[in-house]
Order: C-alpha cells, then structure tokens, then sequence
C-alpha cells in the first residue's frame, strides 16, 4: 500500500459530487471546530484577567461594547451552537441504528443553532 | 434534428474533454449516447459496460460530476442547457478516455476481509437463521452492493486518505460482522479497524446519496465504528 | 501509532463529545441570561468566586475540550496537509497539554482571582 497520507489515484470530485445537505453540515461542523479551537487560547487569556479582579474583567470587558465585537460574539455563539448540535447528530447517526432520521436531525441541528444564535443576539442588544 | 452536446474525457488523468454532437432521442441514457459516440464518432472510444439494464454495474461513469450507472441515467434527468460531461469514475487510475483500473477497489474488499470463513462442511445441516433476527436484518439492509464503484468514486475520504478502505468493501465487512455462521469475526473488526478503517469516515453520506442500489454504507460503517470500539475495549482485539 | 491507540483516540473524542454536548448546553443557557442585564466582571466573579459547583463544571469542561479539540485538530492536519506520523502526534499531545494547562489557569483565575 501506499505511504500515510497519500491521496488516492485518479481524477477527484468537485462540488457537483458535494452539494447535498450533510456535506454542507460536513463544512460547517468542521470549519466551526476549527475556528473555536483557534479562539478558545484567547477566551482562556480572557478570563485569566479576574487574576487582577473584577477590574481586571471589566477592563476587557469595555472593549466588547464596541458593536463590531458583539456581532463577532454573536458570531462564535452560532458556530458554538453549530458544532454542538451538528455534534448531536453525528453522536445518534453513530451510536444508534438511526438512518432513516438522518435528514430530520440535520433540520433539527440547523433548528436548534439559530435558536441559540438569535436568543443571544435579542439578550445582546 | 434535435442534438445534445457531449464533453467526454480522452486520454488519461492528464486528458481533456472532447466535444461531440449526437442525436436526441426519446428515453435516450447515458449510456446510449456513449455508445453512439463510439459506433458513429470515434472508434477509439475506450468505456465499459455489459448488462445495459442495472444488475452488472460496469458502465459506472462520472456524469456531469456525478457518479452514476450510465445505463440507469436518462439524459432528461442529467442535461444541463443541452450538455451532458462525461467522465471515468473518480479516485482510480485512469486507464484511457471512460475505463478506470479498479484493482485498488477490489484489494480493499480483500483486505477488509470481504469473504465469509464458517465452520461447517458440506456433509453438515443447514445453519437456520431467522430472517427476523437483528443480525439478519441487518444484512439484509447491505448485501444488495453489486461493486459498481460509484459510492468509491463519490467518497471524499477515498480522495483525502489513499489507504482508505471505502464505503464498499466497509458496507461488505459489516454484513459479514453480523452473519451469525461466520467464524473470522476477530480478525475482520482487525481488518477494518483505525485510520484507513471504518474509524476515518466522516459521515459525509456521499455514497448514500449516490448509491444506485439505494443502500447506506454509512449505517454499515456507523455499525462498524461501534462493533471495533467495544471489541477493542474489550480486548478481542 | 497502532490501530488500537487509533480506535482509541476515536473513542475518547466520541466520549469527550458526549460530555461537551452537556457542557456547552449549560454554557450556552448561562450566556444567554447573562448577557441580558450586560456582561460584569463583578457580576461574573460573584458567580464563579469560591463556588466549588463551578470550579468542578469548568474543570470537568476543560479537561474534555483539551481531549476533544486536539484529535479534530489532527485530523484536518492528516486529511487537509497530509501530515501524519510521530511530529504531528507529539504536536498534538503537547497542543493538548498545553490548553489544558492554560484552560485550568483561566478556571483558576474566576474561582479564586483577585481575591488572593
């Protein structure tokens, strides 16, 4: 066989081959657990500024009034609920005899991401 | 006369789509017009096929990006704006112009132990499993597979991870997992263990969508995923 | 790495998985009533300051998080950039023991900050 990672021979598909409902859910679980690892080192930093107390916090915090920041936190709220949700389906497509349900977990994983996004979004402002 | 245009790849991976022009007809397949290409246009069209109606699964194509039988493709269903693009399947050497090498495809079968092991000798009783049983069920929803390479071709992960076993010869291996005479089952939970196992799928569901025989690799892989964990926990293997 | 630590590494996201889905449950749910009056450090302190309950929730999501996000991590390094292999697993273990440490300092810091 070939060595790890090589790709496979042949000609390879492109978004023809990939436009259908759980390969979009494929992008979107993957793209949004990409970029919450990538933010989560600076959500960390975030709160080890209550090591100078709550001033310290509220001296961040400041700076997440501004609107462009609270539409990037409404932003990281939806791809939070996207992953998990999306995460959900992938648990019951895997560890249940489930298929059939397949295309309704995805409307309910879509459902339930908005839900949280805009429940934040309405708190937010 | 009506005509529809037809891009079909010559040559090999480093080929090029070739326009030709051929009759509209009525109920007209994929096929059709591949082998009208090859009788009237070009003799040296190089593709497969053999049934012409659905059980050999030879004439497997890539039909405007889609993986497909040709012969179970009406051209009213894939035309766009009078085009049809014709390509060999995907992810397997191309051999020339629509024929692609399929050796890889069937050495997976192989290697994810796709033949059954029993015990029993020809002088022994019929072993009687209940086409109610779980087990049974379960082979059922799977063994219709024919091999036609289409779910191979449609499968990202195939494309990402050469070493990758596929949808196919997965969906083959959990129909075995669940037949109650087999006697490999250690060895084949082995076979389709790990990174270039059933473990690597990432439920894209291609080759459910693309499966002209209407079955879920990706259940028979789900199933898997669970049957080698537990086994693996369990320390058989 | 052996077949086993590979069912394994998939084993433990699929758990890590299943314990983040409560986790961030309960995190959505408490960000989504707390930004409704606006965001406060004292507001934040004086919910997670010496409140054990909160200190073993957040420890318990940082530890599955540090379990979770490292194998996805590796597993779009191997499918989008071809790296596999020992340097990439070490890269991710210590990536790993790295968010850890750097989560437990930040659930140490809302737990007992600025009152040392």
């Amino acid at each position: 066989m070939s060595s790890p990672g090589t790709r496979a021979a042949g000609m390879k598909n492109d978004y023809r081959a990939r436009n259908h409902p759980a390969y979009w859910a494929f992008i979107v679980h993957r793209v949004s657990g990409l970029l919450l690892t990538l933010f989560l080192p600076l959500h960390f930093w975030a709160l080890g500024q209550a090591f100078h107390g709550a001033a310290g916090l509220d001296g961040f915090l400041a700076w997440t009034q501004h609107p462009l920041v609270k539409f990037a936190e409404t932003g990281l709220v939806l791809l939070l609920a996207a992953h998990m949700s999306g995460g959900l389906r992938l648990l019951l497509i895997e560890f249940l005899d489930w298929r059939e349900r397949q295309k309704s977990l995805l409307a309910v994983a879509a459902g339930l991401t908005l839900a949280c996004g805009l429940a934040f979004l309405l708190n937010l402002v | 006369m009506q005509t529809l245009k037809v891009r079909i790849w010559r040559g090999a991976e480093n080929g090029a789509f070739q326009e030709f022009e051929v009759p509209r007809l009525e109920s007209q397949t994929v096929l059709d017009v591949v082998t009208h290409v090859q009788r009237k246009c070009d003799p040296t069209l190089a593709y497969r096929f053999a049934c012409r109606v659905g059980v050999c699964g030879s004439c497997a194509m890539t039909v405007n990006g889609q993986s497909r039988w040709t012969c179970r493709t009406h051209v009213d269903k894939v035309a766009e704006n009078g085009t049809v693009e014709i390509a060999p399947l995907r992810n397997l050497p191309v051999v020339r112009d629509l024929v692609t090498d399929m050796r890889e495809f069937f050495d997976k079968w192989a290697k994810a132990r796709g033949r059954f092991t029993g015990s029993k000798t020809r002088k022994d009783d019929f072993e009687r499993v209940s086409p109610e049983s779980k087990e049974r069920k379960r082979v059922d929803a799977g063994i219709e597979c024919i091999g036609c390479g289409v779910c191979y071709s449609a499968c990202d992960v195939v494309s990402w991870n050469r070493d990758y076993l596929g949808p196919a010869a997965l969906n083959r291996a959990w129909t075995l997992v669940n037949d109650v005479r087999d006697t490999a089952q250690a060895e084949r939970l082995a076979a389709v263990a790990g990174d270039a196992g059933c473990h690597a799928c990432h439920t894209h569901t291609n080759c459910t969508e693309r499966c002209p025989k209407g079955l879920s690799p990706t259940a028979g892989i789900a199933g898997l995923k669970r049957a080698v964990l537990s086994a693996t926990l369990s320390g058989k293997i | 790495m052996s077949q086993r630590s590979e069912v394994l590494l998939w084993g433990a996201q699929r758990v890590s998985a299943m314990v983040l889905a409560l986790c961030v449950g309960v995190h959505l749910v408490t960000m989504i009533i707390a930004v409704r009056s606006g965001l406060s450090g004292a507001e934040i302190l004086g919910r997670t300051q010496g409140n054990v309950a909160w200190f073993a929730f957040y420890t318990l999501f940082v530890i599955a998080v540090s379990v979770h996000a490292p194998i996805g991590l590796r597993t779009i390094l191997g499918e989008t950039l071809g790296w596999r292999g020992s340097a990439t697993n070490l890269l991710i273990a210590v990536s790993g023991v790295i968010l850890a440490l750097w989560g437990m300092r930040a659930v140490f810091a809302v737990f007992g900050g600025g009152q040392a």
